[in-house]
Formats: structure tokens, sequence, C-alpha cells
């Protein structure tokens, strides 16, 4: 029996927004998914290719690796190179 | 009081958080809306942020500085539409004496722009508009959507 796909939220900001057309998606995903994986996921909608090479990524509310995996109800988010002050 | 703000910030409500009567160094830092970016002239700016993280972060960072110094921090970020000579963020420190208050100011600053999840959006003289990206040739990535 398959196990039962996890849900995921995530937020897209600043020029990440505008290059997918959402600030927040949702996902469903397979059990033990990483960080990694959920980028590639994003990187496969469009305008999804156009997101750079290199991304920071937060999962609930602090920076992670691609390593890092993803459990149901996790809130990820796509971080844009930061420009506050 | 939050880290950020769609209000002007007032640097007296910062410096009534910091202010004690052991503490006989204050440091403050505001940075202010420049009228030009890269050679072009900057009618006004927006600033977006990922609240619930920036909150958590500004929090962490203050808490930094004030276990690396005894110092109290005080810091605020406004967010939303910003015109030239506006307040975006304001860093107090009080401490007993100037060395502390100034590392912590500078520390505070430093890790904020490095660290905070917020997004600097300029609007030009011309009309047109691009997202701030330090990491970026040029410091700037045009706004390719729709005008907002």
């Amino acid at each position: 029996m398959t196990q039962a796909a996890i849900p995921v939220q995530v937020h897209l900001f600043a020029r990440y927004a505008e290059l997918l057309g959402h600030e927040r998606v949702d996902l469903q995903l397979a059990p033990g998914t990483t960080v990694g994986g959920v980028v590639s996921r994003l990187r496969a909608m469009p305008g999804g290719d156009r997101l750079p090479a290199r991304l920071l990524v937060a999962r609930n509310l602090e920076q992670v690796g691609d390593e890092a995996t993803v459990s149901a109800g996790d809130e990820i988010a796509l971080l844009p190179p930061m420009s506050g002050g | 009081m939050g880290f950020l703000t769609d209000a002007p910030i007032r640097l007296e409500a910062l410096l009534r958080e910091v202010e004690a009567p052991d503490r006989g160094a204050v440091a403050t830092f505001l940075g202010v809306v420049r009228d030009h970016h890269q050679g072009r002239a900057v009618r006004d700016l927006e600033y977006t942020a990922y609240g619930p993280m920036a909150e958590a972060e500004g929090a962490r960072i203050a808490g930094e500085a004030e276990s690396r110094w005894p110092v109290r921090v005080a810091v605020r970020h406004r967010t939303g539409r910003l015109a030239v000579g506006d307040a975006a963020v304001a860093v107090a420190v009080a401490g007993a004496h100037r060395a502390e208050a100034f590392e912590a100011c500078r520390y505070v600053i430093e890790e904020l722009k490095r660290r905070v999840p917020i997004w600097k959006r300029e609007r030009y003289a011309d009309g047109t508009e691009a997202w701030v990206d330090p990491t970026a040739a040029g410091g700037v990535v045009p706004v390719e959507g729709r005008a907002r």
C-alpha cells in the first residue's frame, strides 16, 4: 500500500513570485521528499525554469539545505537574495 | 513591539525602549531612502517581507547582540511604499559604555541586511521598476511582471 501524500505550503516572494505568477503554491508530496525535491517541483512549473541555480530555502521560518526533509504541514519558502535595510 | 511596521519609524520610541540610568552610551543607526541607486534617480520604493520569518530573525539578531555585548537593543524595519527621505530601518543600542554600543549597533544592521527576508523594489523617475538584488550584476533585476 502506498503512503498518503503529505500537504505542504510553499511561499514565494518578490521576484520569485513574479517569475512563477503565484505567491503561494500548495503541493502534495510523497513522504520523505526533501527540500531539493520541492525545488525540483517548482522548477517544473511554468516560469520555474528561470529560478536561479542556487536558492535560499526556509522550512518553518529557518533556512535549511536541500537535503532537509519535508513533513506534513511544513511551511516552505523560497527566498530571493535579501535587500532589506 | 514588533520588528516590522507599516507606520513611519520614530527613533525616539526606540530610544525609550533601551534607555536606563546605568546605560551611559546610546548608539543609533537610521537607514533612509536615498534618491539614487546605480546612477538612476529613485522616485520611491516598496519593501515586502516574509512577515513571520522576518519577525523571528529580527528577534534572533537582537538576542545575539544582547548576549555578545552587555547592551539593550531595539530594532525596527518598515514595509510598504516609502518616499525618498523616509526611514526604512532603525537600530538603537544602549550600554554602559560606547565601545559595546557602537559594536552591537553595527552587528545588528549588518546581520539584518544579510539575514532578514525583506525585499526592496525601486521605482525610478522614468517609471520603470527593479528588484534590488545584491547578488546581481549592477545590483538590480528589472521587474517584468504587471505593474502594481
